[in-house]
């Protein structure tokens, strides 16, 4: 069994501290304007202690509970992926010289982040990340860079948000790997601590420099307990049996057309995914003509443009663009990565203006497929 | 290389605030390249001096609302060689085409004294519906960004980088918190077209449409939630009935909730 540590809130100032002196940006939720930030923190006074969320279709609301708890506060909107693959990077400057011109690759000096309290869902949409810009032939040079300093502290979830439906789709309540650090929040007998399991050398190290003491196999077993309790009370569900093959087969289903008619094509599901990634890159010159610049952005399969080809865009209504979406998250990303394009976070649905739910779309479809 | 003679450009104004070319006029720290390359040949809002036509470039600020204009609006075409209309006003009709809701008689009997000496056409209306255009810059104001980005892919030969999709992309890539979702505020994003850099969000304010309907716009849908909100059908039609309220999506919804709003 990993080695598992009991953590007091000074501890983990100190773990905050020890990660700032080893110069790492330590990023996490926090409240600013009545609203989750997930970004940098300074000191442990800035995890949103006493506040929790609601999340629901189209809805998220923050309240007060007077807990003194940091991590009642599920997931925010934005996921891990606006620091390690930034919505707008330059990728290369070009200049006319001459008779030729010059071509310079851009190369930053990545940024060391550590991530705190991100949850176990993401956690597994990181893997997804890693899977599809690191694996193949072709690897994604801001995310690798980014990706290799990065230290993981992840939190373990106690209390599912109203959309989130991780168990289904087994990457969560609890991380498995991939962290460094695992925290789990415990509130006892007036007694506010925090269980952690070490992942890493480099966070052994770090546990060594800090106050500790060793977990007691109650504290292990109370931990998860809730942590057990939080899978049963996930806000949604989706029966994944069989699915990429009910989905497939359903390409014609009519239920396309009312689920299209909500569609607001607006892409916000897209961009809230921790497992979507794809991008857009345009050429920028200026106004001489001899300078150019390479933009990459965010893009989303819910554009019209994003399905252009010679004559015209391949999936102009809205059904269709929907049906890619939902087809990519739950279909073909498994043919593409062996793995599923859905942690079931849950945030496409709660940050959909027209509060379509993926769960309850996908099931539609398989209550009235086509052909079982 | 033999030096290009530069492209003229020509700045036009019909019915508008001016704010548009202002826009232009506001590109202060680019303007003096802009010059480089550009020979502003027409600008009675920068400058009285005239240089002739043709112009290579038309840049149209202004819907149509007098016959006078009707006809001048022609004119501009002849001696353009690429127009760009530029605004809400010129691509949509602006807020002023408010009045094509309505009779405008009305309107002017209780605001002028002497209604008589007024000549006005019965509504405002884009300059793509009298004339052909070439490209469209939306937004009141337009961005100077894109306008800048116009210059540029035009002085360059190449399609300028402006995109169609919503006003969301933009929000979301900034990471915003979505005022609809998490605050219940009615926004226009969803169905707005991007350019704004999704400015009012970022304010804590629902987006009010400026840039005008984006590519396959699903207004039914969003007037949906907006029911959902708490907005009545009478607020419905005024989020639509804003700078854009003639852009035919816009236009068609405003109207059937305010069919609805009658029974
Ligand atoms: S769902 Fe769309 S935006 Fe997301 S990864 Fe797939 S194709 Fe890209
Ligand atoms: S599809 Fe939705 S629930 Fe699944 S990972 Fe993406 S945002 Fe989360
Ligand atoms: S989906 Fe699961 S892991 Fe993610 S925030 Fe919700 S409960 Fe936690
Ligand atoms: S499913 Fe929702 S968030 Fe996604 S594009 Fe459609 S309306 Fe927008
Ligand atoms: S605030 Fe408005 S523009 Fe931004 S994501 Fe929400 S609906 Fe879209």
């Amino acid at each position: 069994m990993a080695h598992q540590v009991r953590l007091t809130l000074d501890a983990l100032q100190s773990l905050i501290d020890e990660l700032q002196s080893r110069e790492y940006i330590v990023i996490g939720p926090k409240i600013e304007n009545r609203k989750v930030v997930y970004d940098e923190i300074a000191k442990i006074d800035d995890l949103p202690a006493g506040w929790s969320d609601e999340q629901e279709a189209a809805t998220y609301r923050l309240h007060k509970t007077g807990s003194p708890a940091l991590f009642d506060i599920t997931h925010s909107m934005n996921a891990w992926i606006h620091h390690l693959y930034p919505s707008k990077a330059t990728l290369l400057k070009a200049s006319r010289e001459n008779s030729g011109f010059t071509v310079e690759r851009m190369k930053e000096a990545p940024p060391k982040y550590a991530l705190f309290g991100i949850r176990p869902c993401d956690l597994e949409a990181m893997k997804k990340y890693d899977r599809i810009l690191l694996k193949d032939t072709f690897h994604d040079e801001i995310y690798k860079n980014r990706r290799e300093k990065t230290f993981i502290i992840s939190a373990n979830c106690t209390r599912p948000s109203g959309t989130c439906f991780c168990a289904s789709m087994d990457s969560g309540p609890k991380a498995t790997s991939g962290y460094d650090l695992a925290l789990t929040e415990i509130i006892r007998d007036g007694d506010h601590y925090f269980i952690a399991d070490i992942g890493s050398e480099s966070a052994q190290e770090l546990i060594n420099k800090i106050p500790q003491a060793e977990a007691s196999a109650d504290d292990i077993a109370y931990a998860n307990s809730l942590i057990e309790k939080a899978r049963e009370q996930m806000g949604r569900t989706l029966n994944t049996g069989n699915l990429k093959e009910i989905l497939y087969k359903n390409y014609e289903n009519t239920h396309w057309d009312t689920v299209g008619d909500r569609c607001l094509t607006c892409g916000n599901c897209t961009l809230v995914c921790p497992t979507c990634f794809c991008t857009t890159i345009q050429d920028y010159t200026d106004l001489t003509g001899s300078n150019v610049e390479r933009i990459r952005q965010w893009d989303s399969c819910y554009n019209n443009e994003f399905s252009y080809i010679h004559g015209g865009s391949v999936r102009t209504s809205s059904y269709a663009r929907y049906r890619h979406w939902l087809m990519h998250k739950l279909a073909t990303y498994h043919d593409q990565f062996d793995t599923s394009g859905c942690v079931g976070c849950g945030r496409c649905i709660t940050w959909c203006p027209a509060a379509i739910d993926i769960t309850e779309e996908a099931s539609a479809i398989r209550q009235h497929s086509i052909t079982v | 290389m033999a030096k290009k003679r530069k492209p003229k450009l020509a700045v036009w104004k019909f019915a508008s605030c001016d704010g548009c070319q202002l826009s232009l006029l506001d590109c202060e720290d680019e303007l003096l390249a802009i010059t480089d390359h550009i020979e502003i040949a027409y600008f009675p809002e920068a400058t009285r001096a005239v240089v002739k036509g043709p112009y290579d470039l038309s840049l149209v600020e202004g819907s149509i609302t007098t016959p006078h204009d009707a006809e001048r609006v022609h004119q501009v075409r002849r001696s353009s060689k690429f127009l760009v209309t530029i605004g809400a006003c010129a691509t949509a009709g602006g807020i002023q085409a408010l009045r094509n809701f309505k009779d405008v008689n009305t309107y002017i009997t209780a605001v002028y004294p002497t209604p008589q000496f007024i000549e006005t056409l019965n509504k405002s209306t884009p300059i793509a519906d009298h004339v052909f255009v070439d490209f469209q810059l939306r937004g009141c104001p337009i961005s100077k960004f894109q306008l800048l980005e116009l210059f540029n892919a035009y002085l360059n030969g190449r399609k300028p980088n402006i995109p169609q999709y919503s006003v969301c992309i933009e929000c979301k890539r900034k990471g915003t918190t979505c005022v609809m979702v998490a605050q219940g505020i009615p926004c226009l994003g969803p169905v707005t077209q991007a350019g704004c850099d999704a400015i009012c969000p970022s304010f804590e304010r629902g987006c009010y449409g400026c840039f005008g309907p984006k590519e396959t716009p699903n207004t039914h849908s969003l007037a949906e939630r907006f029911h959902v909100l708490g907005e009545k059908e009478d607020d419905i039609v005024r989020f639509f009935r804003g700078y854009n309220s003639y852009a035919e999506p816009f236009q068609r919804e405003s109207i059937a909730h305010e069919k609805k709003s009658q029974v």
